[in-house]
């Protein structure tokens, strides 16, 4: 298509500098964030741009995470187009103020790097993180690789704000693997991310003196469910309004993000389940297998909020045996999320093909294709027999 | 009071008016009445000060009675007022 917007010369970097690249194209009003690995190389150096005047946002450096967040609530009310990143014990203790964002309903975009939770301190890779804040109301899409961490950060603007929507973004992608592993990324030019993402307003503002509002007030027995409501509200027409934009991307920038990746899967009859890195890892593997005769498939899924359960349920309901691979464990007893959430999801399926849960790669443990390979055999055995023997596994594990 | 749905009100639990806590009246949490003796007052002002509720009402620089609409019945101005002149009474 000649209309799509001319990619720039090719740059090798890591998904953090990806992710502060985004950044600079994006020109967010205000970043208010706080170092911690593997996240750091992104704030470092889209300080570093500040610092260069580069770009004219206000940078500022505060003394935690929960500050981070909660003077992202305040730039972001005012008006503001807002930005933080973090990683593992940092959104931890942003707990409280993710909350206050999404209910305030206010659209800050944040990568996360995906790092495993202490107790004990790992800085690996897992998605224990971003899993346990699910259910925080915001909206979250999970990166392969640098040029997907690239473009889902300006995609996540535009979702973020849409009028009808009004929620935070989180951006997720794997601590080290894409983080620190250097890539070759095309940017775009900055005209055309302006463009697509055009200018931020509020219906509110904090600083609109003229036009004074409370922000964050009491809100009891009578009105906070209502709010709940909204916010319920806000997620479903995200989920209605989210294809339209990611076609507009796609007819801007030639890249296609739909809620779910279907790699190889016309004529599967056995799946896995990804997020992030390890999709890249299952492509792979499956070319290898397919060329062995096997038929397998890869669903990576961009979005896990809003969680596109028509979408895997359609792509599912064909297959003879689905396996869930879960870099998160819920502890309880039932499962990784993604494997409880799936599952849930295709209750309401007329055909429920056979799902195990696999549950992998905590604190950074290495996801080879062996084991990718290993999971296709164990769902070999349950598309035979068309019975899960065993629901939760636990694999590379010693 | 005749409270709205979810589709009627703003998002984010953004009040979108100033000064609406006038409209919210507290009056009704009351189980003790502040009652002026009127005889007595200085007009001191003293309760207007300490009011925490902005109940005590003022004219033309003299204490002017209680807006009972709002006065939540904590008894502080009958406390203050140095001539005793307000007495709490049971609601
Ligand atoms: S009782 Fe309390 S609230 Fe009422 S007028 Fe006196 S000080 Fe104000
Ligand atoms: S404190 Fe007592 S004397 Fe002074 S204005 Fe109030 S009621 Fe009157």
């Amino acid at each position: 298509m000649s209309n799509i917007a001319q990619k720039q010369e090719k740059i090798a970097v890591s998904g953090d500098e990806a992710a502060a690249y985004a950044m600079k194209v994006i020109e967010p009003d205000v970043v208010a964030a706080y170092p911690i690995t593997p996240q750091t190389e992104i704030v470092m150096n889209f300080s570093q741009f500040v610092a260069d005047g580069e770009v004219t946002t206000e940078m500022i450096p505060v003394e935690s995470e929960h500050s981070a967040m909660s003077a992202c609530v305040g730039s972001a009310a005012s008006g503001a187009r807002t930005m933080t990143a973090t990683s593992a014990n940092g959104l931890a203790l942003m707990w409280e103020v993710l909350y206050i964002a999404s209910s305030t309903r206010l659209p800050i975009v944040m990568p996360v790097v995906n790092r495993a939770l202490s107790a004990p301190i790992n800085i690996h890779c897992d998605h224990s993180d971003s899993m346990g804040a699910r259910d925080a109301g915001w909206i979250q899409m999970y990166c392969e690789n640098a040029q997907e961490v690239y473009e889902k950060l300006i995609l996540a603007i535009r979702i973020g704000e849409l009028e009808d929507v009004r929620l935070p973004v989180m951006v997720c992608q794997d601590g080290f693997i894409t983080s620190h592993a250097v890539e070759a990324l095309e940017p775009f030019a900055k005209e055309d991310v302006q463009k697509f993402i055009g200018s931020y307003s509020v219906p509110y503002s904090l600083l609109d003196v003229d036009n004074p509002v409370t922000f964050g007030p009491l809100d009891l027995q009578d009105y906070y469910f209502e709010h709940k409501r909204q916010q319920s509200e806000a997620m479903s027409r995200a989920y209605q309004q989210i294809p339209e934009i990611v076609k507009e991307f796609k007819n801007t920038f030639g890249s296609e993000y739909d809620f779910l990746e279907l790699y190889r899967m016309e004529d599967a009859e056995t799946a896995v389940i990804a997020l992030g890195s390890t999709a890249g890892t299952a492509k792979n593997t499956i070319d290898g297998l397919r060329e062995q005769g096997r038929k397998v498939g890869l669903v990576k899924m961009n979005f896990v909020r809003p969680f596109p359960a028509e979408e895997l349920r359609s792509a599912l309901s064909p297959l003879k045996a689905v396996g869930i691979l879960d870099r998160a464990e819920s502890f309880s007893n039932q499962g990784g999320p993604l494997f409880s959430e799936i599952r849930a999801a295709m209750y309401s399926s007329g055909q429920r093909p056979p799902i195990a849960d696999y549950i992998y790669g905590l604190g950074g443990r290495d996801m080879t294709p062996g084991l990718i390979e290993e999971v296709f055999r164990d769902l070999d055995k349950v598309a035979k027999t068309g019975k899960v023997e065993q629901s939760v596994h636990y694999i590379g594990v010693r | 009071m005749n409270n709205l749905g979810w589709k009627e009100i703003p998002i984010g639990g953004v009040i979108a008016e100033p000064g609406t806590a006038k409209k919210y009246q507290t009056g009704g949490w009351r189980t003790y009445k502040p009652e002026v003796d009127f005889d007595k007052c200085t007009d001191c002002l003293q309760c207007w000060m300490f009011c925490p509720d902005s109940s005590i009402m003022v004219k033309d620089k003299k204490m002017d009675g209680i807006d009972y609409e709002h006065c939540k019945g904590c008894g502080i101005c009958a406390e203050v007022c140095p001539v005793n002149c307000i007495e709490m009474v049971k609601e």
